[in-house]
């Protein structure tokens, strides 16, 4: 035993951060069989397993773990898919350094486990070894039925935990695609778009049927759906309107909101320009405002377009940097910028309404603030410009309004997200639930399929008791 | 307006006809409700193309003022078209649309039987439909499109509409009949004066503040006429609104692509407009952000040129 905890984490390979930064691939070239079973053989398995506590799902990662290490993928993908639909999603874009790994004892020896890692190569193995198109039970001609709101990572994971209930469940989606913020907002470098198609068919194969363009709110409301049949609904719907910084200058041409940017990009497909018909500005000079995951994805694609340089702009320091460690650390092998203690004050465009220069402070940190992060404030006199022709803005997001101005009676929140059960996702109407970032403001992929997969327990208990009622 | 069925829902004047029950289970979870066929193609000018085209379920909620974004082909942008008109009964909509793009190119190349590959809708926010009084309502080229249910609509409000429409010659006017029946009064102008009087919509315009009192004004059409309307309403004190559409990705509220700058606000046009207070809003800015894909529009037209 020893001898084993002395081993350090197995690394994985990657593509080299020169080629990468101009081609889409993907990044992280994921385990070989034998660096799996050499970095599962690390886990000491603990009887407490704390590293489950860090899990949003509740995967049973010892057991899952000690299968790798044993050769047995097979039962180890399948320990895996019992919790967690979307594992080879998960094991990618996880914060797992903030979670099942932050808890993993090994953390304090050589490096914790690398659980992310290990549920990616499961996943992946799983869906290169084992038939995909084995027969799943499809739900009973009188099953009761859900209508899920979003095709993102909190509806995706309600509908499969519903569909593997026995209920009938559609999902509508306003896009013309389905993964939500997987699909237009998180770059095919980072989660290439077969793997999606891969986990989003795999629930449909469990009989859950998807209708896109349709914009619940718009098309047809909330209460429709409860009139037209179904017998409980879930709100994923997200956190999709974007925040601007409310500065002079930001209406010019080449500032984008980070979710413009790259849904042109990631959905649209903007690179393919001309033959693909959605156009982007490519950036030369760029800066992307904010230090989050969703910044790193826009600075490192806008790389990947061909920018000459891209500088992260953000207003605090590297320690209160909201990105993953591993997000961060490849932007920075790829070559992009960092402007910290550093906060934009205008945009200067010329006379024809394109973006030129971007006006900037220093600031410095002071007291702790709400978040528990200290407070930025401006240095006076530190004013400066950077010569730009794309800005692109990635501070944050607030909950789209279309659910919640069209739904009489669903309470909210000041902040727009809406008031849901913690520990349910129920709403204030009866048999209509919520759950991800449109009810807890912008998160992680995660934590919304936590929120997905716990409402999808509340709503099959709602429903059991429904029909014992009739 | 969505309460009686018409006999003959082509030959009503009324925006939405018919009754339709498609938001019922049976339309909601048919995948035929997201087959978008296209059931009629008629070209009004030589740019001009009005289709229809089944979708049953926008149809059913639409009201004056919405917008869908479609995708004729799958390699196509997304673009934002008004709906001129729903027919609940046939499940239909209508859009009227001018080619420039390649895009409005790709979907007028379209043709009856064929489906346009997405469509979402109704987006934006419907029309404040009221009892204003005397409504201006003036639409220029293609706007006149936009122009058209919003008069249906104010007239069967019981507002007196008087019509001013305009184009640049006699050829490019669309819409004229339907106007003058959604109108108690048309008056159409073109630059050339090849039809109707010689002149601008804004000459017609303040001939007829000068003759009698208007309520409220509508004006729909390039950014250049919104404009020059708004500049006279606002010195004689009518109220305006203007119909915008800058360039748009998702049209639910999530890029803030649309942005506009209205009182000193930015406001999404998607979900805030497509209707604003056009004496608010910041012209020049806007007509900045409109032209942000103008040499890319080009190069499109070049590549779709090119593969044809």
């Amino acid at each position: 035993m020893a001898k084993r905890e002395r081993k350090p984490r197995t690394p994985m390979p990657e593509q080299d951060p020169q080629a990468r930064a101009r081609n889409f691939e993907e990044v992280a070239l994921g385990y070989t069989e034998e660096m799996a079973v050499e970095e599962a053989s690390r886990c000491l398995a603990c009887k407490n397993k704390p590293c489950v506590r860090g899990c949003p799902v509740n995967i049973d990662i010892p057991a899952f773990i000690q299968l790798v290490a044993e050769r047995r993928f097979k039962e180890a993908a399948e320990v895996v898919a019992q919790a967690n639909a979307l594992a080879a999603i998960c094991g990618r874009v996880c914060p797992q350094e903030e979670q099942c790994e932050k808890y993993c004892v090994m953390a304090k020896v050589n490096g914790p486990v690398a659980i992310g890692r290990l549920e990616r190569f499961v996943a992946d193995w799983a869906r290169e070894h084992l038939p995909q198109n084995g027969a799943h039970p499809q739900p009973a001609p009188d099953a009761q039925r859900v209508a899920v709101v979003g095709a993102g990572p909190a509806g995706l994971t309600c509908a499969g935990d519903l569909a593997a209930k026995g209920y009938r469940v559609c999902v509508f989606e306003a896009l013309h695609e389905l993964g939500g913020v997987l699909r237009y907002g998180i770059p095919e470098f980072r989660l290439p778009r077969s793997i999606l198609d891969a986990q989003i068919e795999s629930i449909r194969r469990m009989g859950v049927e998807f209708y896109t363009n349709t914009v619940v709110g718009r098309t047809f409301t909330i209460r429709q759906l409860l009139e037209s049949g179904f017998d409980a609904v879930f709100i994923g719907t997200g956190a999709g309107a974007p925040v601007f910084l409310n500065i002079p200058g930001e209406e010019l041409n080449g500032v984008y909101a980070a979710n413009e940017f790259l849904t042109r990009v990631n959905l649209m497909n903007a690179k393919e320009f001309p033959v693909e018909g959605t156009p982007l500005k490519r950036p030369r000079r760029c800066a992307v405002i904010g230090a989050g995951n969703t910044a790193m994805d826009a600075a490192r694609t806008a790389l990947r377009l061909g920018a000459e340089e891209v500088t992260i702009v953000y207003r605090r320091s590297r320690e209160e940097m909201p990105a993953r460690a591993e997000e961060l650390h490849h932007a920075e092998e790829e070559g992009v910028k960092f402007q910290l203690l550093t906060n934009p004050v205008e945009f200067i465009g010329d006379e024809n309404g394109w973006l030129q220069r971007m006006r900037c402070i220093r600031m410095e940190l002071g007291e702790p603030d709400e978040s528990g992060r200290r407070r930025p404030h401006p240095v006076p006199g530190t004013e400066f410009e950077m010569e730009v022709d794309t800005a692109i803005i990635a501070v944050g997001q607030t909950p789209n309004p279309l659910i919640r101005q069209t739904t009489e009676g669903l309470a909210v929140e000041k902040w727009g997200g809406i008031v849901v059960d913690e520990r349910t996702g129920a709403t204030s109407i009866p048999g209509v639930f919520a759950g991800g970032d449109v009810a807890t403001g912008a998160a992680t992929v995660i934590t919304a399929m936590g929120a997905g997969r716990r409402s999808a327990i509340a709503i099959d208990e709602y429903l059991k008791a429904k029909r014992a009622a009739t | 307006m969505d309460t009686e069925a018409p006999q003959d829902p082509r030959k009503s004047g009324d925006w939405i006809s018919g009754n339709g029950h498609a938001c019922r289970l049976e339309g909601l979870l048919n995948p035929s409700s997201y087959r978008f066929e296209i059931l009629e193609k008629e070209r009004l000018s030589e740019s001009v193309v009005r289709m229809v085209i089944r979708a049953p379920l926008v149809a059913a909620s639409a009201r004056p003022g919405q917008f869908l974004l479609i995708r004729p082909l799958e390699h196509s942008e997304r673009i934002p078209l008004t709906i001129s008109h729903a027919d609940r009964a046939e499940g239909a909509i209508t859009i009227i649309f001018q080619e420039v793009g390649a895009t409005t190119r790709e979907l007028g190349g379209l043709d009856p039987g064929q489906l346009v590959k997405d469509l979402v809708g109704p987006l934006g926010t419907p029309s404040d439909i009221r009892r204003f009084g005397t409504v201006a309502c003036v639409g220029g080229g293609v706007g006149i499109a936009v122009m058209l249910p919003v008069a249906r609509a104010l007239k069967q409000a019981g507002n007196r509409v008087v019509g001013i429409i305009g184009a640049r010659t006699k050829d490019l006017l669309i819409l004229e009949r339907e106007m003058r029946e959604a109108s108690e009064e048309l008056i159409v102008m073109t630059d050339d004066g090849s039809y109707g009087a010689k002149g601008l919509v804004t000459d017609a315009l303040s001939r007829l503040v000068e003759r009698e009192r208007v309520d409220h004004c509508y004006a729909i059409g390039p950014l250049p006429m919104m404009h020059a309307v708004c500049r006279m309403t606002k010195e004689k004190g009518i109220p305006t609104t203007v119909s915008l559409d800058p360039v748009m990705v998702d049209g639910t509220g999530m890029c803030g692509g649309c942005r506009v700058t209205v009182g000193g606000e930015a406001k999404f046009t998607c979900v805030d407009g497509p209707e604003f207070d056009g004496h608010m809003v910041d012209w020049d800015t806007l007509r900045a952000r409109k032209s942000i894909y103008r040499e890319e529009e080009r190069l499109a037209l070049e590549a779709r040129s090119g593969k044809a």
